[in-house]
């Protein structure tokens, strides 16, 4: 392989690495929050309990999260320096703003971990409240970047190649791709779906088992009341994200589906199946509009085919998910309680890793999708990477480092659910 | 103007950085070191002092990261060509810090080897942190580009500019600095939150030690930097500010080392604040019109106007928000309980 290939590739597992903790990290205050308020609301102790249990789990991954979050911002120079070079007087403003956000986030995480005896019942929730929406707000600046690498706003350019400057700068670019919108709102949900969803897991599991049955019933109940609504609104919103796609990236969307005519009556092929007119839908909502084909893009800038198994394996995943969440919703409305059936508890835990899996799906299809450009249509990545030789070293040390540390995760997060879904364990013990 | 404001804004990040973050890493490098009879509980207050504050602290190197490349961007793209090595080591060592610390926290099993990871890092990272920041000091980076034709190999471009004396020195002189500050923390953390006046003895010995060796420290880099970084060196010494700087550096070095010596750690505290503000302060002076030199001055990196306009004012509302918490964080966790 080429360096730039292993330059992208240490991108890569550093980004899949990261955002499943900082998916996390913006949902499981959420939960947190909710539990506690159920508490105080009802004195129940259970989620008092839960709560504590919760936050436990949060502390560990958000450290994590927070680590590997550094690590990007150094590898954005380390790896891409010359995307730096160009885009930092554009970019820097979402990312000064995620790292404010971010800041604020770690603040009153530390008050909220360790402050349970510190701090009064109100102050207190109202800390993990400031966790909550300053996390999602970190997310929401850093996708502004990415929406911006894919639409890039506010400069002209001038030259080409080494020669390339961008002029005119106008910082408020960075603010107003037509990526970002769709592109916060999917990946919010996302974030909210896949870790209310493995988070219902996890206590179907409990349930499953047997052991503590109100105390997992409590749990499932609030990591529902997140999954169920996000995780119906997502296909929506991953109709509107196809659409900007379609407008701004047609080569993306055609690798997509693996169209190489342009035609009207686009058809989506699933298998033997031809659906004639539904890809023209999906992008421009009428069945007789023209999609563009691969065939009108030169060789060089067709998107990398892991993008159409990406992207079907995300959307089979998020209809799988909705599906189950439809079921959900239904005996909620019927019966005023979720559904208990041992199937849907079993489905729940197997749905458990899925939506992270989708999460890293969607972010190949966009990442993947946008080579070979850095910032679309304006800076190949060639152009972009370190001059250094020898990228297979870093990127085989931070590979290993990562999976060495994922493990740990797992071994650390197992014991903590084993301990939550034990029969004997009493009271939880404050975070500190 | 403008250029400078954010350059300006960078330090004193980096100042934040060092008192807050940096005193985190002395903590590891005294859970390395911890020895004798109170060996546990010396471990146990350096745990319950980092935990509340650390991951906050930490976000001080990302904003500094974030100023630099959206005010400086070619200094950015330059210093992580030129220093991927020593970069990539940092990094390794604030991952390994900072997952090592939690899983020994809230991990069962293998404890001890965490603890182990979490104090190792916290040497490896501040060495880094000297070492980068003494290669940006002695400046000469080149462009990172290999050229056959110079006969310049990987050696020459991405490990000479910091596998050299003087960052090393700077790496050691960071590292003692940061030791000297956590201890001295740690010193009052015993005795005023906790009550404990012989572990407080413990951290006082060893901030004594590492006060004392903070004054050879800083001699070998200095003189190293007159054959490393000679124009800078002209300018730390021989510029009108120097002598003052210098010797209201000395007076609070004295003055931390006296508290410590008659037990008085709040005022070594605050002495061991305003030593470790005054050597970065002088660096910056000294580094002053270079960001890296000898072509990327201040003026000649500086983003275009419309960036670098934003940069304060959004910096400043962001403080608005920041200050208040970061004050009642440390209100909380790190002021005198009132029993």
């Amino acid at each position: 392989m080429s360096d730039v290939l292993y330059a992208r590739w240490q991108m890569g597992v550093s980004l899949a690495f990261h955002i499943v903790f900082a998916a996390i990290g913006m949902a499981m205050p959420i939960l947190m929050v909710l539990a506690e308020r159920r508490h105080q609301r009802t004195g129940d102790a259970e989620y008092l309990e839960l709560a504590k249990r919760w936050a436990k789990g949060t502390a560990v991954l958000f450290a994590v999260g927070a680590v590997s979050g550094t690590v990007l911002s150094f590898e954005l120079g380390l790896l891409f320096p010359g995307f730096m070079r160009h885009a930092g007087p554009i970019v820097g403003f979402p990312f000064s703003m995620e790292g404010f956000a971010f800041f604020t986030e770690a603040i009153f995480l530390g008050l909220y971990l360790y402050g349970w005896e510190r701090l009064s019942p109100r102050v207190h929730l109202a800390s993990g409240v400031v966790v909550a929406v300053s996390g999602t707000l970190s997310a929401v600046f850093v996708t502004f970047v990415n929406a911006w690498m894919n639409a890039p706003r506010g400069f002209r350019t001038e030259g080409a190649g080494p020669s390339l400057r961008l002029v005119d700068i106008d910082p408020s670019g960075a603010l107003r791709s037509p990526f970002a919108a769709h592109e916060i709102t999917h990946m919010v949900l996302a974030a909210y779906m896949a870790t209310a969803i493995a988070v219902a897991g996890v206590h179907a599991w409990g349930l499953l088992r047997g052991r503590r049955a109100t105390f997992h019933r409590k749990a499932l109940s609030l990591a529902l009341w997140l999954a169920v609504p996000t995780t119906l609104a997502q296909p929506l919103v991953g109709h509107w994200a196809g659409q900007v796609v379609a407008e701004h990236q047609p080569a993306k969307l055609a690798a997509l589906e693996q169209h190489e005519k342009t035609m009207a009556w686009a058809p989506i092929t699933v298998g033997p199946i031809k659906i004639p007119g539904a890809l023209s839908v999906l992008a421009k909502n009428r069945p007789s509009a023209v999609v563009q084909g691969l065939e009108e893009f030169p060789r060089a800038d067709w998107p990398h085919p892991v993008v159409r198994p990406a992207f079907q394996g995300m959307v089979a995943i998020g209809t799988g998910l909705a599906a189950l969440c439809a079921w959900a919703l239904f005996s909620r409305l019927r019966k005023k309680s979720w559904p208990e059936a041992r199937l849907f508890l079993r489905a729940l835990v197997a749905a458990a890793p899925l939506g992270f899996v989708a999460i890293e799906l969607g972010w190949i299809v966009t990442e993947v999708g946008r080579q070979p450009w850095t910032v679309y249509n304006v800076l190949r990545t060639v152009e972009t990477v370190t001059p250094m030789p020898g990228l297979v070293v870093p990127f085989v040390t931070f590979t290993v480092v990562y999976a060495g540390l994922a493990l740990a995760c797992v071994a650390v997060l197992r014991h903590h659910i084993r301990q939550t879904t034990s029969p004997s364990e009493s009271g939880a013990p404050d975070a500190g | 103007m403008l250029g400078e404001a954010c350059a300006a804004l960078m330090l004193a990040a980096l100042m934040a950085y060092a008192v807050t973050g940096g005193a985190d890493f002395g903590g590891g490098v005294w859970d390395l070191l911890a020895t004798g009879p109170r060996r546990a509980a010396q471990r146990g207050l350096i745990e319950r002092a980092i935990a509340p504050v650390w991951e906050a602290n930490h976000v001080w190197l990302i904003f500094v990261v974030v100023v630099l490349f959206t005010a400086f961007p070619s200094v950015y793209a330059r210093v992580s060509t030129v220093l991927h090595l020593p970069l990539t080591a940092l990094l390794l060592g604030i991952v390994a810090r900072g997952s090592a610390f939690v899983f020994r926290q809230y991990g069962a099993r293998a404890e001890r080897t965490w603890g182990r990871v979490f104090a190792v890092a916290s040497v490896v990272t501040p060495l880094m942190l000297g070492v980068v920041l003494g290669a940006v000091t002695a400046g000469d980076l080149g462009d990172g580009a290999l050229s056959a034709a110079d006969g310049r190999d990987f050696a020459a471009v991405y490990v000479a500019p910091w596998l050299r004396p003087f960052p090393l020195a700077v790496g050691a002189l960071a590292l003692t600095l940061f030791a000297f500050l956590a201890a001295t923390y740690l010193a009052w953390e015993a005795e005023a939150r906790e009550g404990d006046a012989a572990l407080a003895g413990d951290f006082r010995v060893r901030a004594l030690v590492a006060g004392v060796l903070l004054a050879p420290a800083a001699l070998v880099a200095a003189l190293l930097a007159r054959t490393a970084a000679p124009a800078f060196a002209a300018r730390f010494t021989g510029s009108s500010w120097s002598w003052p700087l210098q010797l209201v550096t000395g007076v609070v070095a004295v003055t931390a080392l006296a508290a410590l010596a008659r037990r008085r750690y709040r005022l070594a505290r605050a002495a061991a604040i305003a030593q470790v503000a005054l050597i970065l302060g002088g660096w910056g002076l000294a580094q002053r019109p270079f960001l890296i030199a000898p072509d990327l001055t201040i003026a000649a990196a500086q983003a275009p106007r419309a960036t670098l306009a934003l940069v304060i004012p959004v910096a400043l509302a962001g403080m608005l928000i920041l200050v208040p918490s970061l004050y009642w964080l440390f209100r909380v966790f790190k002021s005198s309980p009132s029993r």
